[in-house]
């Protein structure tokens, strides 16, 4: 019964690293390609500290079942053995964690300095400015464009364009929005893009994302604002600049349209 | 520096014990008791009732993750009314007093409130805690937070609890229209939170005075056994943090009541109601809040770790490995504890400089965590392992630990966390170090210190079903969440299935809604073996596990002042195995065990 526990506890292990293993395959891992340059980094960053994880978690589960396994196996009248430690080993066990643990830390800095760090933006989207304002409400998401050829201001303009869960954006170059809220706290989560940011009442913050590719892909809610939380459903359109100019132009044309004109040109 | 003087009395002292019982009556003797073991008992019984209560509303969480929309049987008739469907608000409430169950009703008072309690004198060789009287209060204060939780629950109608998670982010908690829990329920549910932060302020003054005064002659602060070390840091931790959160909970009560707008911008319209009038920062609530938030989670913690060195090393009848480097490390993760709140804002708009700093103090204080664990895995080496249920609960405190430690490591690296902040992930991390490491230790330690309670053993062979069953389940629940995680689930959606990237993951919320139910099942296995244990357990005597520790030199169960002989210290707490041990023919050696004759190693112990 002793061998049993101490192969109990073997076992689970390996059972948890096999579901890992296949995990990929089965479509338990991350929901696609990361589809931003962001995104990409992210994930190797993340696969990076899994394998040094995967091989600590290796290690001491290892260690832990031989202690218990060994012990199991002993006579029963031996002894146990009489020790109070071992400085040298607590050294070993003190330094080289330490230095893996600075080394991850070092290694993040670029990363989240470019995803959050103003001064660390592209340029491109520090001279453009942002190309649209996501505010989120309870519970949807609230798109405002600048008119075609102006600058987004933080007060609405006359001629701002709006339309509600679904961000336009242009392909294949890094593009910056600001995010604000009008009610209570929400998150931007966009699950392909691997970003997210909260939306805090009372801030502007701005977030700059590149998507390579055209395509649709996943706004939610990150941050509890209610009842409807799990509802905030809206999507990033990314297509090319042409695309995206006509669709900002077609806004325009709608938002202006009033059937005054057409009426004039019937009484002629 | 007991205050018992030193018995002359002799045998007769056990009597005495039991006319002293008759006299105090019932009431002062059970229920107002100012007895520590009698308030630490009272703390374990309510708390693991309250585990239940947790539990409950973590399966009807659960119920809904796997059925999204459907009738829930049992629990829905009690709660949900109606067939039992859970609707959203209704789903909002349950994962929010889940949390807040658990962490303030349960884990909290579970270690410091029943284990601080009990434990404390009788490990430094104390005949009671420092301020009985406040002692008693601390545990009394419970039940008027708990009457607070209670009446959250209904105060707004049955769909209106308190709805903004435990951790209350304004302006979703700030205003009153802001969502249906955010009524009435929402100031009930602060002002029972104040009053879980009183009685364990109560407490953990209570624990430093008596540590700090109350120690038996001989027992130096480097022969305390790592509980108190543990209890010690863990008091101290929660006499600097708490303040804030009472102070920050204070200003949440008076924004809503009173219109300060400590938390509240301007502008703001939340439901058409009239624009806020504006001058606050919710912001500032999540520092506030975290900054007690963070070392509780350190509270919830320090204290099973020390439980389990202490349970350990007598179940491996062996020294604990580097004890020294084991207190020193939960002093640094204390220390450090105070300056990595800022993890659990990476993605909240704060400065991102901050980002920085905070990312290297969180990889900074998984050193203390990997050292300690490290030296338990040092342990258990070569040593002669009893494999009863309490060992088992320690070695799975061991290797769930583990895996809650190194998932965090994701989370402090900040980058990482962009993806993986609020998503499932922390779910599952967060699971594994509460219930994985703090529960099952605290299983261990039901178990453990059982016989001391109540003289009698819990049913071993029932204690190790309870342990694969609650093992199985818990790792069959927590485990798939990482992966939930990396598939980018986010938390706290009533319905995640509405989102096409996430319709696929039904099938293994399903699994984990099965596994869940086995857990909380194997629940009634503990509580069946407690109470039964309680009147039919096997008689013990006085030190049934052949531990070394000051406590196991009382009677099982001790009397009011617990020790018939004021206990005095002369060896460190893990002496097992020692070559004095061995010439006594035994393999532990009890640290009121004088020095053989001739050998003048002892201390101050001297009268």
């Amino acid at each position: 019964m002793k061998k049993f526990w101490a192969l109990f506890f073997y076992f689970w292990p390996i059972v948890a690293l096999y579901f890992c293993w296949i995990a990929p395959e089965s479509n338990w891992w991350f929901p696609g390609e990361a589809m931003s340059p962001m995104g990409v980094r992210i994930e190797s960053l993340f696969y990076l500290i899994l394998w040094i994880v995967a091989i600590v978690f290796i290690g001491t589960q290892a260690a832990l079942g031989y202690a218990l396994w060994k012990s199991a196996a002993r006579d029963e009248g031996q002894k146990a053995w009489y020790s109070h430690g071992s400085h040298s080993l607590e050294l070993i066990w003190t330094i080289v964690p330490a230095f893996v643990l600075v080394f991850i830390a070092l290694y993040q800095m670029d990363v989240w300095a470019e995803y959050r760090v103003q001064s660390f933006y592209p340029d491109s989207t520090r001279e453009e400015g942002s190309v649209a304002e996501l505010a989120a409400r309870q519970f949807e998401w609230r798109i405002r464009y600048p008119a075609p050829g102006k600058k987004l201001s933080d007060e609405p303009e006359s001629d701002d364009l709006y339309w509600v869960n679904e961000l336009h954006v242009p392909t294949g170059r890094p593009v910056k929005i600001n995010l604000r809220t009008q009610d209570v706290q929400h998150a931007f989560f966009s699950p392909q893009l691997r970003l997210k940011q909260d939306a805090v009442p009372g801030l502007i913050i701005p977030v700059w994302f590149e998507i390579p590719e055209a395509g649709e892909y996943d706004i939610v809610c990150a941050e509890l604002c209610g009842w409807g939380h799990y509802k905030m459903r809206a999507k990033i359109v990314a297509e090319s600049e042409a695309a995206y100019k006509a669709y900002l132009n077609r806004l325009q044309d709608e938002q202006n349209e009033d059937g005054y004109k057409a009426a004039e040109e019937e009484t002629n | 520096m007991a205050t018992v003087s030193p018995a002359l009395h002799g045998h007769d002292h056990a009597d005495s014990h039991a006319h002293g019982h008759h006299d105090i009556g019932f009431i002062r003797k059970y229920v107002f008791s100012t007895d520590h073991k009698v308030i630490g008992i009272q703390f374990l019984i309510t708390t693991m009732l309250m585990l239940m209560v947790g539990g409950a509303l973590a399966l009807a969480v659960r119920w809904q993750l796997a059925f999204p929309w459907e009738n829930m049987p049992i629990l829905g008739k009690i709660f949900a009314g109606e067939g039992g469907q859970i609707s959203p608000e209704f789903y909002t409430m349950l994962f929010t007093m889940h949390a807040s169950v658990m962490i303030f009703l349960v884990i909290i008072p579970i270690l410091a409130g029943a284990f601080g309690n009990f434990l404390i004198p009788l490990q430094i060789g104390a005949d009671d805690m420092a301020f009985p009287v406040l002692n008693m209060l601390s545990y009394w204060f419970m039940w008027p937070a708990m009457a607070c939780f209670g009446i959250s629950f209904v105060a707004g109608g049955v769909t209106a609890g308190p709805a903004n998670g435990w951790t209350s982010y304004p302006l979703l908690s700030a205003l009153v229209q802001a969502a249906p829990g955010s009524g009435a329920a929402q100031t009930w549910w602060l002002i029972g939170l104040t009053l879980v932060g009183v009685s364990s302020m109560m407490g953990s003054v209570n624990y430093m005075t008596t540590i700090i005064n109350m120690r038996a002659p001989g027992m130096t602060l480097f022969r305390m056994p790592l509980t108190i070390w543990s209890m010690f840091i863990t008091a101290i931790l929660q006499a600097f943090a708490l303040p804030v959160l009472t102070a920050a909970g204070f200003m949440l009560v008076t924004d809503r009541l009173l219109g300060t707008v400590f938390f509240i911008p301007a502008g703001i319209i939340v439901n058409n109601a009239e624009p806020t009038v504006g001058g606050g920062q919710p912001l500032l609530w999540q520092h506030l809040f975290w900054f007690y938030s963070h070392p509780a989670v350190y509270i919830m913690l320090l204290p099973a770790m020390g439980m389990v060195s202490d349970m350990l090393s007598c179940m491996c009848r062996k020294p604990v490995f580097g004890y020294k480097p084991m207190v020193y490390s939960m002093a640094a993760i204390a220390g450090l504890g105070f300056i990595v709140w800022g993890h659990h804002m990476f993605t909240s708009g704060m400065n991102p400089a901050l980002g920085m700093t905070f990312m290297t103090s969180t990889m900074m204080i998984a050193l203390p965590s990997a050292i300690k664990t490290f030296n338990w895995i040092g342990t258990i080496w070569d040593g002669n392992v009893k494999f009863n249920a309490v060992m088992l609960n320690c070695a799975a405190f061991v290797a769930l630990f583990i895996v809650g430690g190194l998932s965090g490591i994701f989370m402090a690296a900040v980058p990482v966390d962009i993806y993986f902040h609020d998503t499932y992930f922390i779910v599952a991390h967060f699971h594994y170090v509460l219930f994985g490491a703090t529960l099952f230790g605290v299983f261990a330690g039901i178990q453990f210190w059982f016989p001391k309670m109540f003289g009698r053993l819990m049913n071993d062979r029932v204690a190790k079903v309870h342990f694969v069953l609650t093992f199985i389940g818990m790792n069959g629940t927590f485990f798939p969440m990482h992966l939930l995680g990396i598939a980018g689930m986010p938390r706290r959606y009533a319905d995640p299935y509405l989102h096409p990237y996430l319709e696929h993951l039904l099938p293994m919320n399903q699994l984990m809604t099965i596994s869940a139910i086995i857990m909380g099942a194997a629940q009634f296995l503990l509580l069946g073996n407690f109470f039964l244990s309680i009147l039919f357990g096997e008689k013990c005597g006085r030190n049934p596990w052949g531990a070394n520790g000051l406590e196991w030199s009382a009677p099982s169960p001790p009397g009011h002042g617990n020790f018939d002989v004021p206990p005095v210290c002369y060896r460190g707490p893990y002496e097992y195995s020692s070559p004095e041990a061995e010439a006594m023919n035994q393999d532990f050696i009890l640290q009121t065990s004088p020095p053989p004759a001739g050998v003048s190693k002892s201390t101050s112990a001297h009268h």
